[in-house]
């Protein structure tokens, strides 16, 4: 959509900027949560501990984002398209500094799990990371493109995800009861598991945020039969 | 760089070489007529009328005359004046009538004093049978100053800033209020100084009162306004031109002449006085 | 933007400076003890709206009005009412503080003394409250006498309004305001707005965007003439339902 661009370009390139910075974190979010998963199925601990330490540049870039956009609060008095893009930045922001923790959560997991024999081959958890990991990108991607309906795309992804965190619950439950000594295995895999629920809840939120700031109406705490077409 | 300093500096020395030259010739004239006249002045000049064919005596009728005349001019032409200049300022919208009306007003100041003193014969002392009278005289020397009455009253009226009369006007006060009550007093100082040229002129002007007002003699003094009267620059134009004693009267000559000066500059003053303490108090 | 508590409404308004067409069937109704705020580029008409709303434009010439502006039931254009009147109750503030050349307590007492208000205890008592509405009292209760022009720029103009509130009028009409002070009485006056709508109805053209999402209760924005959009503040500088509206406040206007 051909947008008309701000009087001040100064004001034009720092929105723009803000927006580059949310898409790079993004970008490195998705790595994490890939390397994490990588670090699990190879069982490879060195990437695993690589996902930890690259956790500093998210929160170095999280604190970045957020100083730029309480900057445009207070120099540029944003009004309404752009005082929602900066409300529902500052948020987003929040959420996917949440998803890199939880990505680091991921690695911690599969450190612990990679010093004990497998329990069974993973098949429906990366299944649950490549959704999460596809929900975190098209989220930033709706918000940059303002684009509605990728938002209730990303919206109806989460569901998938609920159900194949409750299937992996399932499955660990049946081999737990049959062999006790897999529980503390079991346990680990299912603290993964909603590990990345809760990363696909978060992109969920931002996709909420974004059908916010499109069309200036809050569908945070409507059951999710609001979309941007109403 | 010092070429730009060197035209300035040219600049300015040529002004004030010309403003020097203005004072110098004001200066000269004024002391010429003081030194010439003052030995003619006494206080018997100034009270008694002449007498011995007007080679000795006093020029008092002709100091009363004068006054009057110019007082008369006065109440002739600013009321006329000053309203004309509020329709013209206030009223009047721009169109062609407006404009001819300027341009009548404008070409009015441009025609000499005779053609005016033609016009007063004419009109006010033959069509409408004043005779030659005060009442003549002032209204011919009335419509003499009635253009610098207008053109410095318009001016003044349009000084005043619009914003008061907007702030007027907002607060529901009528147009004619605001005039009254806001744009005439500011304008006053202004109008003061129209009145000032005017009195100059009206004071010294010979030919439109040589028809109708002045006489070179009068034996008493005037007691109404359709009374003759003598008046300074008359009298001086006839003592040196066609009296009986030309030589002897030169002494008298000046003294009148410096009376007259004395007269107008005395009432200029008294103007200027009372315009800069309106001025004081009226700061915007 | 429908309204029933409107004070003053202007009905399919056409305003021409000779053949331009300065007001394009504005329709507006402004409520009762609210401040209205007009805001909108350079020459979209805000002033000429305003203007309009207590015949000021009657004096300039070559100018037409078609349509109505109703106040109290009657249009204000109708050729039996008297613009004078009309003025006495819709009061003017103006862009560039004007007071006149007179002491403070002259000023103050000049529009009343014109509607025949003569004894001096009333005089005096229109003073001290109109003073005390401007917030200008305790500044100059004991300087009354003094000339006005002596006072500050901020002080000025609240000597402006206290001037104007003087004639009781029911609306305040403010022409920018403002936009010739420093942000300080700047500030002072936009609380005084704040506190007047009590007892006032204000309608205020401003330039300046955060000043009328500041203090307006309802915001009209105008452009080349037409009423574009008119909505409560709020909604106009979060959500505006036009997008020449979000275009103009954003500031991506050209």
């Amino acid at each position: 959509m051909t947008e008309k661009s701000h009087t001040s370009i100064q004001y034009e390139k720092e929105l723009h900027d803000i927006k580059e910075r949310l898409l790079y974190e993004g970008a490195l979010i998705e790595e994490a949560i890939e390397n994490a998963m990588q670090s699990l199925m190879q069982r490879d601990s060195d990437m695993a501990r690589s996902v930890i330490d690259a956790d500093d540049r998210i929160n170095e870039l999280d604190e970045k984002i957020e100083e730029k956009c309480i900057r445009v609060l207070a120099l540029r008095q944003p009004t309404a398209k752009d005082l929602r893009f900066i409300a529902t930045a500052i948020k987003v922001n929040g959420h996917l500094e949440r998803i890199g923790d939880l990505a680091v959560n991921i690695a911690r997991r599969a450190l612990d799990l990679n010093e004990v024999p497998p329990v069974k081959p993973y098949i429906d958890l990366p299944r649950m990371a490549d959704i999460t990991r596809e929900m975190v990108r098209e989220s930033l991607d709706a918000l940059v493109k303002e684009d509605c309906g990728l938002a209730d795309t990303v919206r109806k992804k989460d569901e998938e995800v609920d159900n194949l965190n409750e299937q992996i619950f399932r499955e660990l439950l049946t081999f737990m009861l049959e062999d006790t000594k897999t529980i503390h295995r079991a346990l680990l895999i299912t603290q993964i598991s909603k590990n990345l629920e809760r990363i696909s809840d978060h992109a969920e939120s931002i996709a909420k945020m974004v059908i916010y700031m499109v069309t200036g109406k809050n569908v945070r705490h409507q059951g999710s039969t609001r979309n941007c077409e109403q | 760089m010092k070429w730009r300093y060197f035209k300035q500096n040219l600049f300015f020395s040529l002004s004030r070489l010309c403003a020097l030259i203005l004072a110098v010739a004001i200066g000269g004239f004024l002391i010429y007529i003081l030194v010439n006249g003052i030995s003619a002045i006494n206080w018997g000049f100034l009270t008694q009328p002449p007498q011995d064919s007007m080679t000795k005596g006093g020029i008092m009728p002709a100091i009363l005359g004068t006054f009057y005349l110019t007082v008369g001019a006065l109440i002739t032409a600013l009321p006329l004046g000053i309203a004309s200049a509020i329709y013209l300022s206030e009223y009047a919208k721009e169109g062609p009538v407006i404009r001819i009306i300027r341009i009548g007003v404008n070409c009015l100041a441009g025609v000499p004093s005779i053609v005016f003193g033609l016009f007063g014969l004419g009109l006010f002392v033959v069509f409408l049978q004043f005779g030659s009278c005060i009442l003549s005289g002032s209204l011919t020397l009335g419509f003499l100053i009635l253009p610098t009455i207008i053109g410095a009253s318009e001016e003044a009226l349009k000084a005043v800033p619009q914003t008061f009369r907007e702030a007027s006007l907002g607060l529901g006060v009528s147009k004619w209020q605001t005039i009254l009550r806001i744009v005439l007093p500011n304008a006053l100082p202004g109008i003061l100084t129209g009145s000032i040229l005017g009195i100059g002129r009206a004071a010294g002007e010979t030919a439109p009162i040589m028809f109708t007002a002045a006489a070179f003699f009068t034996a008493k003094l005037p007691t109404s306004i359709f009374d003759e009267v003598m008046a300074l620059p008359y009298h001086v134009y006839v003592l040196a031109t066609a009296g009986t004693h030309i030589e002897e009267t030169r002494q008298i000559q000046y003294g009148t002449v410096l009376v007259l000066v004395g007269l107008v500059l005395s009432i200029d003053l008294i103007a200027i006085v009372i315009r800069s303490y309106i001025r004081k108090r009226k700061r915007w | 933007m429908k309204n029933n508590n409107s004070i003053i409404e202007t009905k399919n308004i056409n305003f021409y400076y000779g053949d331009f067409r300065a007001l394009i069937d504005v329709t507006m109704g402004f409520e009762r003890n609210k401040v209205t705020a007009l805001i909108g580029p350079s020459g979209c008409g805000k002033s000429t709206l305003l203007r309009l709303l207590n015949r000021m434009n009657d004096l300039i010439g070559r100018t037409r009005v078609e349509g109505e502006v109703i106040f109290e039931g009657k249009n204000i254009y109708d050729p039996g009412v008297d613009p004078v009147d009309i003025r006495r109750r819709i009061g003017m503030v103006f862009q560039k503080p004007n007071p006149f050349p007179k002491s403070i307590f002259d000023n103050i007492t000049y529009g009343p003394r014109l509607t025949g208000i003569k004894d001096k205890s009333t005089l005096e008592a229109l003073v001290e409250q109109s003073l005390k509405q401007a917030s200008l009292w305790d500044e100059a209760k004991d300087i009354l006498g003094q000339s006005a022009m002596m006072l500050s720029g901020g002080q000025q103009q609240r000597l402006c309004i206290a001037r104007a509130l003087a004639m009781k009028p029911e609306i305040l009409l403010m022409d920018e305001p403002t936009s010739a002070l420093d942000p300080i009485s700047t500030a002072k006056i936009e609380e005084l707005i704040e506190e007047l709508k009590k007892d006032y109805t204000i309608i205020i053209v401003t330039h300046n965007m955060q000043q009328a999402a500041r203090i307006s209760d309802y915001t009209g924005f105008f452009y080349l003439g037409k009423l574009i959009e008119y909505n409560p503040a709020e909604k106009l500088f979060t959500n505006p339902e036009v997008s020449q509206t979000e275009d103009y406040i954003t500031g991506r206007f050209g």
